[in-house]
């Protein structure tokens, strides 16, 4: 009895760094979008994302704070936060899903791999889920993966005044960019 | 014993592997995250509340052209259209030289002054890392009246000149609801005769209720604790609109100053609001990002 426990015990400990290498993590990922209206494009840029990839079972999340769009001007930047994603009340978004299509050992090999990211995306508290391609490729040890996808800002609940239609689009491009390393 | 024992590690075991069977990613991902500073934005829809300066600024890099309009007074009647027929005008650039600094130069037909003050953020209202429950801005501005002297007269340059000095006080109570306190104090290196002060303290109130995410209602009042002797001056008061429209902001109002600098309606505002002596106003500015 004892020494089966002891067994589990010692299995348990060895296999702990084992398990947690299984996670690639990054706390300065890239989330940029981009709107294209007829008056004026509109950019932002995010390079605070948190993000975490299991390559052992897809498991893939990603978070953000709002406030860490960084625009082009400082007016825009406030009006996103204070009027349209009202980070006051929503300071963060989030993703939560996984990655499908990919083999560890395709991974491993260094060669980029084609995959489909499904989830739920959260912006302003409404959850939707999304089903998008994506990329990923393993250079140095780390994982690069990227996505790209369009989100309708009046599907979470960011209401945008009529007079503002020659100034954002109603459908704004997302790129996601992270490196994901297996250092903690 | 043995069974103590066995017990005691299989319930370290399970201690052990509980943050691995959990494995919760957004868990990770939440855990030493960094608290960052949530700074109180859009207190003021502008860097002014009617009259009187918000402890707003231009971002750093931002031109604000501001025109500034007021028409004649209300009780004229029909014949000059309740005030329209005439107009004091105002024009002003401020420039955001840092996230806490501004200046601005800026032009008013009344007495022809030339204006221009600097503006500094010494706190701002935020909460998270640093809790800071008001924003404190310090200002100090200069004015030159540039109408010709009469005839004859031996005036100096120096007299041309006032000065204000003040403190704006702010706190956003809510997203609705922003007050300000304004001490100020003015002076004037020339006043009609010896019995006028050539200081003044003043206290600014203002606030604004924001009713829409775009638009609010503010009012604004300066209580002198001095008064001339040989001329009938009041309290500046005004009441007015505000419309943010992105790129531009539109504030209406009605006010008892017919000035827009400082040093003007704080201490020579020259109508009487209960008896008419309304004017009717607005300001328009436009941002242009510089940087």
């Amino acid at each position: 009895m004892l020494r089966k426990t002891l067994l589990v015990f010692v299995l348990g400990v060895l296999m702990t760094p084992v398990l947690f290498a299984q996670v690639y993590l990054t706390r300065n990922g890239t989330i940029r979008f981009f709107s294209e209206a007829s008056l004026e494009n509109i950019e932002a840029t995010n390079r605070q994302v948190s993000s975490a990839l299991n390559i052992e079972n897809g498991e893939f999340v990603f978070r953000l704070p709002m406030r860490s769009f960084a625009f082009e001007k400082a007016l825009m930047q406030e009006h996103f936060n204070d009027n349209f994603v009202e980070s006051h009340k929503y300071p963060n978004a989030s993703f939560e899903g996984e990655i499908h299509g990919f083999r560890e050992a395709d991974l491993l090999s260094g060669e980029e791999v084609e995959v489909m990211v499904e989830g739920e995306l959260t912006i302003k508290d409404v959850t939707k889920g999304i089903t998008e391609r994506g990329t990923l490729r393993m250079e140095d040890g780390d994982i690069l993966g990227s996505a790209v996808f369009v989100i309708k800002p009046e599907e979470y609940n960011i209401r945008i005044p009529t007079r503002y239609v020659r100034n954002i689009a109603s459908e704004i491009e997302v790129f996601v960019d992270v490196r994901l390393s297996d250092k903690l | 014993m043995n069974i103590f024992l066995s017990h005691v590690l299989a319930g370290l075991c399970l201690l052990l592997s509980a943050p691995l069977a959990a494995q919760d990613l957004m868990g990770m991902l939440e855990q030493d995250e960094e608290e960052q500073p949530e700074y109180a934005v859009n207190t003021f829809f502008t860097t002014r509340v009617i009259n009187g300066q918000s402890i707003e600024n231009p971002y750093p890099g931002d031109l604000i052209f501001i025109i500034s309009h007021h028409f004649g007074r209300l009780n004229q009647g029909a014949y000059e259209l309740w005030g329209l027929d005439q107009a004091t005008i105002r024009l002003g650039l401020e420039y955001g030289v840092s996230d806490r600094l501004a200046v601005s130069v800026g032009r008013s037909s009344y007495e022809k002054t030339f204006d221009g003050f600097i503006k500094y953020k010494l706190l701002r209202q935020q909460s998270g890392v640093r809790n800071v429950p008001v924003a404190l801005s310090l200002f100090s501005g200069a004015y030159l009246k540039s109408l010709k002297w009469p005839e004859g007269s031996d005036f100096e340059f120096r007299h041309r000149m006032s000065y204000v000095q003040q403190a704006m006080i702010a706190r956003q109570f809510s997203r609705q609801v922003s007050l300000q306190l304004t001490p100020a104090w003015v002076h004037h290196n020339l006043v009609p005769t010896t019995d006028d002060p050539a200081d003044y303290f003043v206290l600014g109130m203002g606030g604004r209720w924001r009713f829409s995410d775009w638009a609010g209602i503010s009012l604004e009042y300066f209580y002198r604790f001095q008064e001339p002797e040989s001329y009938d001056t009041y309290n500046s008061f005004a009441v007015g609109v505000d419309l943010d429209t992105g790129g531009h902001v539109f504030q209406l109002h009605f006010t008892n100053s017919q000035p827009m600098f400082e040093s003007g309606f704080l201490s020579d505002t020259r109508g009487d609001f209960l008896d008419g002596d309304i004017y009717f106003g607005f300001h328009i500015t436009r941002t242009f990002a510089l940087r």
